[in-house]
């Protein structure tokens, strides 16, 4: 028996390691894909009061603290049983709408992007932002820096800080917009739509006009046939902050739909004792192990999820682009985990439209943001699309609105099966009796899963793509055979 | 000459230190010519392994974020002390706890028992199996590390030589640092805070204070504040006065209250035990026994005056009664 071990430079910070197992005859017997880290906010956010879980749980992630604040500030809402007036909800969904812009942009141009545009087989060390401006020129990489600062610029209006918002509370928000902050909010927003169509035309020209590129995009080793969830406005369009949670089955028929506070109905969480993360499944079809198909509960939640679970995008030129995607890959639902890649850069645009639209929304600028909460607070679930997956926060508190039980469903988390199974996939489509393991090995397995832009913040902070690996294939007796190195 | 050398870790964090390292925008590329980074997980593919072969005392400045959660964010802080010149910590979570050290109010069992058995999305037929630092699985031996009971700021488990706070250090504060460091003027004293003020948020406030006299608190949900008044005269708890300046009372800005990131005061060692004589002072009444009642309306004060600086303060950790 044989152990291999890809480990991120990171495993001594507590982050995700990959355990590749081989048999006697050197084919790979099983994988594992280890969470290494709990730090344990459902237990200490209870006897906090619950119109501080906003502030509080946006420290679970720092790369992502705008889908905590939010899921959470819904779950105040219901808490309370009250509503944000329309202006303190348009508010809240425009801070949403500018985060998912700048969130994907992040991971289309630093982390996923380099393997598409510099090359799934280019030299490690030029898979990287700089691979990404060297390829395509400096100044996209200064349209990159100027989306980000935008994004953050109208973060900070909205949310009153850059990173850990503060303004969402129960009952709406705390801080409305002038005539003037609209102004220069729209003209960013008209900006973060130019950037979304130039991102589509970069993505058409590098990757799809690229026959060898669509072909690893549908190949068997990056494709799963599972179960696909997102949350949908009342006509089935993808929304990032409010909704239903929608579940198709790998066919691509709807299997359920549900509200918030029936989480609980369909979602279960798996637990191991090899890793502190847990795994979610659909309690209704029930946990089967790591396999796929339509008996077993593993379902998926990434910018291709919601794609495949909705009927289509809210805005019209991201809709053309959803229509043009799923012609070219052959109808829905899209299995290839891949193609959640182009699946990002069409939200993205989405995202900004949906902005625009919200910023010319003459009740954007209005003063009534808030509704004072004034019924007694219970029990309530909040749900949004963060960029990673359906993020549920379920608090009950007591009459006082201290909370008494927090739990919550994290957006990688969703994938946690999935990934561990495109992992063991690519390991097994890739290493086969005698095979040298190769640096090239090492890029495809890291693609397998750097597809789902794991965000292990929430339980890691790792943010892929910028792992460094090292595999070690050892004997029996733990004596290293073969050390490879990616720098 | 040789550039300096950089290191940038992270350690029980959420990543938001590393967004404020990026938030300084374009001037991230001045950083990248001005310094020799050598190690920056989140952005370079530099390995554990580099660090260990670097002599010692050969990286120039390290900032470090994350507390101090397991075995191994214990073990990488020693290995960078060894190999730092200057060590600083970056950051609520470093400099106190942050966030995370509010895990010192419960213990790893009560956190253990609710996420893998009690937990209503766990699976029932699962309950009652826990992470193990060891497994044996049919095809060999897998590891994770030991989460520890306590939660450490920094300080606490190696030497420290400068602290820079705030949940996050706001950008134009840490460019502030790094430009001054990049000057070469003489290093401060160790244990000098950065990258922050010697006053009070309150200094930095723009909200009209007038003489406190409260007879009624308020949480921040039921009441609509006055934009222009200071929070705290109007009943909301705002921890203004027991928190340093830096950050220009951004929460203030949007109508939320302070929460205390930046940490305490200079010459103030507890920022919760600074909170309670500061709201002491300004309670309208005189018997003790009707201050007592007033202050009982606060709901959570342990988790609101010590939300970022529990594992740092003279309680630390608080075993439940």
């Amino acid at each position: 028996m044989k152990q291999i071990k890809i480990d991120p430079i990171t495993r001594l910070e507590g982050h995700g390691k990959i355990d590749i197992f081989l048999n006697d005859d050197g084919e790979v017997s099983n994988t594992y894909f280890q969470i290494p880290e709990l730090r344990g906010f459902e237990q200490f956010c209870v006897g906090r009061p619950v119109e501080e879980m906003p502030r509080i749980t946006t420290r679970i992630c720092g790369v992502c603290p705008e889908a905590h604040h939010m899921a959470s500030a819904k779950a105040c809402d219901a808490v309370f049983h009250v509503d944000p007036p329309p202006t303190g909800k348009k508010l809240r969904q425009l801070l949403y709408n500018v985060f998912f812009a700048g969130d994907h942009t992040l991971h289309f141009y630093a982390l996923g992007g380099p393997d598409f545009v510099v090359g799934p087989t280019a030299p490690a060390a030029e898979r990287n932002i700089l691979g990404v401006v060297k390829k395509v020129g400096l100044e996209v990489g200064g349209k990159v820096i100027e989306m980000r600062k935008r994004t953050q610029e109208v973060l900070k209006v909205l949310g009153g800080k850059q990173t850990h918002q503060v303004t969402s509370l129960p009952g709406g928000v705390s801080k409305g917009i002038t005539a003037e902050e609209a102004k220069q909010i729209e003209e960013h927003c008209i900006w973060f739509v130019e950037f979304g169509k130039f991102t589509i035309k970069v993505f058409d020209d590098i990757v799809l006009k690229n026959k060898e590129y669509v072909d690893l995009i549908l190949s068997d080793a990056f494709t799963h046939r599972t179960y696909y969830m997102g949350l949908v406005d009342e006509q089935n369009r993808v929304n990032f902050y409010d909704g239903k949670v929608r579940v198709v089955d790998p066919d691509g028929k709807e299997f359920v739909k549900y509200s918030p506070h029936e989480y609980l109905e369909n979602v279960a969480e798996h637990v191991e004792t090899w890793t502190y993360l847990k795994f979610p499944f659909l309690k209704k079809v029930g946990w089967k192990g790591f396999v796929d198909g339509k008996e077993s509960g593993v379902y998926c939640a990434t910018p291709l999820s919601r794609l495949n679970a909705a009927d289509a995008m809210p805005t019209p030129l991201a809709q053309a682009e959803y229509e043009k995607m799923y012609s070219t890959l052959g109808g829905k639902p899209v299995h290839a985990t891949l193609a959640t890649h182009w699946a990002r850069v069409i939200e993205l645009l989405s995202a900004a439209e949906m902005a625009l639209d919200l910023i010319r929304d003459p009740e954007i600028t209005g003063t009534h943001i808030r509704n004072i909460p004034t019924e007694t607070p219970t029990e309530g679930v909040g749900i949004v699309e963060a960029p990673r997956g359906t993020l549920t926060h379920h608090y009950v508190t007591d009459e006082k609105g201290i909370v008494k039980k927090a739990n919550l469903i994290v957006g990688t988390t969703n994938n946690y099966a999935r990934i561990s199974m495109s992992i063991n996939k690519a390991a097994r489509g890739l290493i086969k009796k005698g095979t040298q393991v190769t640096d090239g090995v090492l890029n495809m397995i890291e693609m397998a899963f750097r597809a789902y832009d794991p965000c292990f913040g929430c339980a890691t902070h790792t943010l892929p793509g910028q792992m460094p690996l090292v595999v070690r294939i050892r004997d029996k007796n733990g004596e290293i055979l073969q050390e490879i190195k990616r720098l | 000459m040789a550039k300096p050398k950089l290191a940038l870790y992270w350690a029980a964090s959420c990543g938001g230190c590393e967004i404020a390292v990026l938030d300084i925008h374009e001037k991230i590329l001045d950083v990248a010519n001005a310094f020799d980074i050598v190690f920056w997980p989140v952005a370079m593919d530099f390995k554990y392994d580099d660090v260990r072969k670097m002599e010692d005392k050969s990286i120039d400045l390290c900032l470090f974020n994350g507390a101090i959660r397991n075995s191994e964010n214990a073990e990488i802080a020693h290995l960078l002390r060894a190999k730092s010149k200057a060590l600083v910590a970056f950051g609520s979570c470093a400099v106190e706890g942050g966030i995370p050290g509010l895990a010192n109010l419960t213990t790893k069992d009560d956190i253990f028992r609710f996420v893998y058995k009690e937990s209503p999305s766990v699976f029932l037929q699962d309950g009652g199996v826990y992470p193990q630092p060891l497994n044996t699985m049919p095809d060999g031996g897998l590891e994770i590390p030991e989460m520890w009971e306590t939660v450490k700021s920094l300080d606490q488990e190696i030497d420290v030589d400068y602290y820079i706070p705030g949940c996050p250090p706001v950008p134009n504060q840490i460019w502030g640092v790094i430009e001054y460091i990049l000057s070469g003027k003489p290093l401060p004293a160790k244990g000098s805070i950065l990258g922050a003020g010697v006053k009070t948020c309150c200094d930095e406030c723009k909200r009209e204070r007038k003489e406190k006299k409260l007879k009624q608190f308020f949480r921040p949900y039921e009441i609509e504040a006055k934009p222009d008044e200071c929070l705290l005269d109007q009943g909301i708890v705002c921890m203004g006065p027991a928190t340093r300046d830096g950050c220009g009372a951004l929460c203030p800005i949007a109508n939320m209250p302070c929460r205390g990131c930046y940490g305490p005061p200079p010459n103030v060692k507890d920022q919760g035990a600074k909170m309670v004589s500061a709201l002491a002072s300004v309670i309208d009444a005189q018997e003790p026994e009707e201050i007592e009642k007033i202050l009982d309306q606060i709901a959570d004060p342990i988790g609101t005056f010590y939300r970022f600086s529990l594992a740092h303060s003279i309680l630390r950790r608080v075993e439940k009664s």
